[in-house]
Formats: structure tokens, sequence, C-alpha cells
């Protein structure tokens, strides 16, 4: 589904080579986790997937289901199926809740043909999936994350993916902020996605929403590349050892 | 003191062109009008008032010409109920107008009551703009005193069951308007006035508003759209004891406006609210200058002046809050921003403070800036391309603004005509 091939990527302004080729299959119906020390390019490799301003790709590729995502604009990755959970949700004063999860879905909707959805419909479908993640109505008429706590913000994450229903969804640290319980609320929402047609790269830095989002496949990247790749058992031992072992292994 | 020369022959040929108006009990307030132009002549470029703002199409002989705004779009408010007042290029229109009689209401026109040697009219003609004069200069406001060929008089008394809606039509491309409204709002009383259209190539209105203790005002106007036209008006507000103020305009095109409001609250625990949202693309100047003045106990006054700006727009913002010695617990508040969506575009603001009494919390604050990159990426990461992104996000900077709007079906009208102006420019 999601296949990077030794993407390399800079930052625009400055000569700092973030990527330094990473090579990364998702296939569909899989969740892989990639875990890593702190600026590593964890955030960077979302990012660039998603389209974001400010970074060169001076090498590889990156496909979603054949289709080239790097030469896309941002909404086209998105309405190609591409969705990124923020590690840092944008605050957007001005703008309700509701009216900017409305446009979203209908302007998915209709960048690929399909009907919009009507305004009851819509309205049904958003306080069902809002009630699963313990959103209340009065937060989804708030402007969108403005005064959400983390928590708050990260279940909004998941309510949009749940509205939006992307084909790849990669989320970047969503379980940092959450509170227990709020972590079994994601991770319920992000499991009620899994299927066979849908692709998932977790981000993360702990083990507990692991317990939760069993992975396929977990990845360590350090420095800018993927360095080792294995099952499960490779996030336990991130858990138990820290990187120091997995880091003078590949060196 | 003689005037500089310049601004002497600018004032002496544009009081040539025009002609007084004479008889009845408004005489004398236009007698007194004309003498303040001839004493303080009209603005001109060296002015430090019009600092930022070129008066000279504003004053010249002959109004440059405006073509008359042609869409297919209904007139703003016009599903409303609502007393219709219709003026074309500045003329009353009976026959477009609805009848004037409302419950709680008087409304008459200016040109009927100069035929008359009594009338309440006559203590407010005039005298809340000749307060205006001090301490800055508003020439043109005088020169519409003295010069006004129509405008209304209305008595707010009780409360009206619907808005007073005076609509500006604008038919001739040279046409030269110059509108005096007086409107009285009885104690207890309250009302609401809505105003909208551009009505004449150029337009010098003047508004003076009298609120006794506990009466309540509304006034929301939308500017006119045609793209050449020009503006300038003034807003005189007297305010009593308990009463409120609440004014919003939104100003999409036009070339040149000029809106000048003088607040005064007079009576203790009075309240006033003066909002703006201009929207301007390419050839627009648009100038908000606002004085308020405190002289009364625990008064509460905001001003929020919000401009969107692209392809060369100009965008300036004067705004002072006045507080005088013994105007102890004053809430003054002053927020004046602008959206410029490229490099080209510009905001001037000159916010200023003056306090003479200890125990107050006034703020003020300006900015400007360019869309929030973060925002446009996190919109267009789900989905929103870039132009609907831009302009949710133009909205909701100007929502801060339109939110000053009580009534939500006014408040709408005015986002619809706003989604309206970005929509075509996508
Ligand atoms: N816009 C930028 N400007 C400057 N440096 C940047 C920028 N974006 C990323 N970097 C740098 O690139 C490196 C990778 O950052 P990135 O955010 O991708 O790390 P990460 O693996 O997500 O870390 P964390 O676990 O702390 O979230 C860091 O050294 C970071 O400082
Ligand atoms: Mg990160």
């Amino acid at each position: 589904m999601l296949e990077i091939k030794n993407l390399q990527v800079k930052l625009e302004e400055e000569e700092k080579q973030i990527l330094k080729g990473v090579d990364l299959t998702v296939e569909a119906g899989k969740v892989h986790a990639i875990m890593g020390p702190n600026g590593s390019g964890k955030s960077t490799l979302s990012y660039v997937l998603s389209g974001k301003d400010g970074y060169e790709v001076t090498g590889g590729s990156a496909t979603l289901d054949g289709e080239d995502l790097l030469d896309l604009e941002p909404e086209e990755r998105a309405a190609a199926g591409m969705f990124l959970a923020f590690q840092y949700p944008v605050e957007i004063p001005g703008v309700g809740n509701m009216t900017f999860l409305r446009t979203a879905v209908n302007a998915q909707r209709k960048a690929r043909g399909e009907e919009e959805l009507s305004a009851a419909d819509f309205l049904k479908e958003v306080r069902a999936k809002a009630k699963t993640l313990k959103i209340d109505a009065e937060m989804l008429k708030r402007p969108v994350n403005v005064g959400f706590s983390g928590g708050e913000k990260k279940r909004n994450e998941i309510l949009q993916m749940a509205m939006l229903e992307p084909k790849m969804c990669i989320l970047d640290e969503t379980d940092s902020g959450l509170d227990v319980d709020a972590m079994k609320l994601v991770a319920e929402g992000v499991n009620a996605l899994r299927d066979e047609g849908r692709g998932f790269l977790v981000i993360t830095h702990y083990q507990r929403l692991l317990d939760h989002i069993k992975p396929d496949v977990v990845h360590i990247m350090a420095n800018g590349r993927i360095v080792k790749t294995g099952g499960p058992e490779l996030a336990l031992e991130v858990e138990n050892n820290g990187y120091a072992d997995i880091l003078a292994e590949v060196a | 003191m003689a005037l500089p020369e310049v601004k002497q022959t600018a004032t002496d040929a544009r009081l040539a062109a025009l002609s007084l108006p004479t008889g009845g009990c408004l005489e004398g307030a236009r007698r007194a009008a004309l003498s303040r132009v001839q004493t303080l002549g009209l603005p001109g470029r060296r002015d430090e008032y019009w600092k930022y703002t070129q008066p000279d199409t504003l004053t010249q002989v002959e109004a440059p010409k405006a073509a008359v705004f042609d869409t297919d779009e209904a007139p703003m408010f016009d599903d409303f109920d609502r007393l219709k007042v219709v003026f074309v290029d500045g003329v009353f229109s009976p026959e477009e107008s609805d009848d004037l009689s409302l419950d709680g209401v008087s409304i008459e026109r200016i040109a009927d009551i100069c035929d008359k040697d009594i009338h309440w009219a006559k203590d407010l003609y005039g005298v809340l703009e000749a307060r205006g004069q001090s301490p800055v200069a508003r020439p043109l406001a005088a020169l519409n005193t003295a010069f006004a060929q129509d405008g209304l008089a209305i008595h707010v008394t009780g409360t009206p069951s619907k808005p007073i809606n005076m609509i500006y039509r604008h038919s001739d491309e040279g046409s030269d308007a110059i509108l005096h409204h007086v409107i009285r709002v009885d104690s207890g009383a309250e009302a609401t006035i809505l105003e909208n259209g551009p009505a004449a190539s150029r337009f010098n209105k003047c508004m003076e508003i009298d609120i006794a203790d506990t009466g309540k005002l509304h006034l929301v106007r939308a500017q006119g759209r045609d793209h050449e036209r020009r503006a300038a008006t003034h807003l005189f507000a007297r305010l009593g004891s308990e009463s409120e103020f609440k004014s919003f305009t939104l100003t999409v095109n036009g070339v040149l406006t000029r809106n000048e409001a003088v607040i005064e609250l007079t009576g203790d625990d009075a309240v006033a609210h003066i909002a703006g949202a201009c929207a301007g693309d390419g050839d627009f100047h648009h100038d908000d200058t606002v004085f308020v003045t405190h002289d009364a106990v625990n008064c509460e006054s905001r001003q929020v002046f919000k401009k969107v700006l692209r392809n060369g727009a100009t965008g300036v913002f004067q705004g002072k809050i006045l507080v005088k010695e013994g105007a102890q617990k004053t809430d003054g508040y002053q927020i004046s921003q602008s959206l410029l969506l490229d490099d080209d575009s510009q905001f001037l603001a000159k916010p200023e403070l003056e306090i003479y009494a200890d125990d107050v919390a006034c703020s003020h604050g300006s900015t400007s800036g360019a869309i929030d990159e973060d925002a446009l990426f996190y919109l267009r990461s789900r989905g929103v391309p870039a132009a609907e992104a831009t302009d949710l996000l133009t909205l909701a900077f100007l929502a801060e603004a339109v939110d000053e709007i009580e009534d939500e079906e006014i408040a709408s009208a005015i986002v619809t005509r706003l989604e309206g102006w970005l929509a075509r420019r996508r």
C-alpha cells in the first residue's frame, strides 16, 4: 500500500539532511510501528508523506497504491487516502470543529467524485463516532482544538480519522499526553478502523500503546534511517533496554 | 488664523459649488456649520489626521465618476422583515420606500423639518458634530451639516417591531450625495437600524445619535460594493447612563472609504461597541478613524476592527480611547488587526490611549499578519483545497468582529456576503 524507497529529505532553508534513505513498505491490512530516539526523523517522515512545506526531497520515492505521493498537493494526498494524526494538532481559532469536519469530509468526497454528505447524515455520523471517543457535543461546537486539553486534541485527531476513513493512517505519537483510559479509547478507535484495505503506521515511544494496538511489524528509526525491523518483540526490547544495544548492534 | 493658501483655495472652490439650504429651524445650525468649515478649512494632505488617507477626491469640487455595480446577487437584508427607506443618489425616494409609520418610532425627512420652526431635531442637528470638532477637527462633517440635501430625523420612543433599513441606491455615475441623519433614542427605548448600499459615486454621510439613559441602539451597515465609489462617513454618538450603542460596519470594495466614529460616554454604566470588518482587493483604501471618550463612571467601550487586504489594498486604523478625569472604573478595549494576503498590501495603524483617571482597565492591540501556515497545512492535510482553506481561515479571522453583532440573522447575512466576496476571488 505505502511504499517508501530510499527517501532522502533535507530542510529547504538549511543544508541539513534529516532523512538519509528511508526504506519502508506498509501492506494493506497491516499495522507497522516506528520507534526511535528523539530527533531521529519520525515526524519529518510523516510530514513529508503528507506534503508539508519546508522540506526538500533530494532522492527516493514514496507511493500510495502505486501513485506518486510526492508530486501531489497535501489535499490531493488526503483525497488519495493519506491521513496524519499530528503529534501537535493545530489550534484554529474562529473555525468551528463541526464546520471543519464537514468541510473536510465533503471536500474529499468531492475530490473523489462522490456525492456530498447531507447535513443530517453528517451530524448523525459525527455524533455517533464522537460518542465512542467520549467527545461531547460542546467540544464539537468549539473552534478546532482551541482550549482542548492535550488528550482531547489527540481524541479529536482520531475522530477526524474515523470520519475521513483514510486508506493509510499515520499516527504520530498519538499516545503522548493521554491518560490510561483515553489511551484505551484511542486504541479502540484505531482498532475499529483496522481493515483489510487499510494500513497503519504508528509512531510511538512506548510499548503501552502497542499493547492495545498490536503491531504486525516494528521498525527502529535512528539518524534518518530505518536501522532495524522486526516483530512485536522488538518494541518490548526497546521498552526494557532502551536503544543503546540496538544502535550499537547496527553501527 | 488664516488657512494655508492651498487649503483656502480648495475650501473656497468647494464651498462656491454648494448652496446652503435656507429657512426653517435648522438654518441656524447650517450657518454655524458653514462657519466651522470656513474656519477649519477642508482636510488636506498635510493634516496629521489625514496622514494615511488622501482626502483630495473627497474634497474636490466634482465627484469622481463611479460605475454602478452590476450584480444579480440579492441586495443585502432583502429577505428581512424591515421598514425600508430608500435614497437614490442621496435623494429620498417615496415610491421605493415603505410607509414611514411604525409603532415606537417616528421617522421624518430632514427636508420636511426644514419648513418647521420648532422641532426636536433642532437640539441635535449639528450639535454632536460641533462637539466632535475638538480635540480633532472633522471639517467634512461640518460641511455635511451645512449642506446636507436630505436625511432622516428618527425619534425612537419605544421598541419598534422591526429594524429600520436605510437603503442607499446608486444610479448616476457622477452623483455626489450628502446625507445627514439625526437619531434620538428615548429612555428605555430600543431600536435596530440597518444601512446598505453605496449611495452615490461620492457619499458624505453624517449621523448624530443621542441615546438617553437606558436607551439602546444597534446599528449595522453594509457599505456599497461599487468598486469606484468613495465615501466619507461620520458617526457621532452620545450615550446617557446605562445606555447601549452597538455598531458594526461591513465594507467590501469601494476605492476609498473613511469611516469616522466619535463616541462620547457621558452617563455612568453605559456601553459602546464599535466594530468593523472590511475586505479589499486591489484599488481599495479603507480607513477607520475612531475616537471614544469616557466621561462617566463604570462605562465599557470596545473597538474591534478587522481588515482583509490583498493585491495592494490598504487598510488604516486610527483609534483612540480618551479617559477623562473622574471616569473611574472605565473598561476600554481596542483591537485592530489586518490579514495581509500578499506582500503588496499594507495596514497602517495608530492606536492611542490617553488616560486621566487612575482606576481604569484599558487595553489596546494592533497586529498585521499573513495566513497561519500551520493552520493552512492542517486543513489541507484533511483534504480541504488550499483556496477553500484560505477562505475558511479568512472568515475565521473576521469572525471576532462579526461576532460583535448580537442578532444572529444579521450576522449570518454579513457572513454570507463575505463568503460571496471570497468565492468570487478564488
Ligand atoms: N523545520 C525544521 N527546522 C529545523 N530543524 C528541523 C525542522 N524539522 C525537523 N528538524 C530537525 O530534524 C530532526 C528530526 O526531527 P523530527 O521532528 O522528525 O524528529 P522525531 O523523530 O519526530 O523526534 P521526537 O521523537 O522528539 O518527536 C531534529 O533534529 C529536528 O530538530
Ligand atoms: Mg516527532
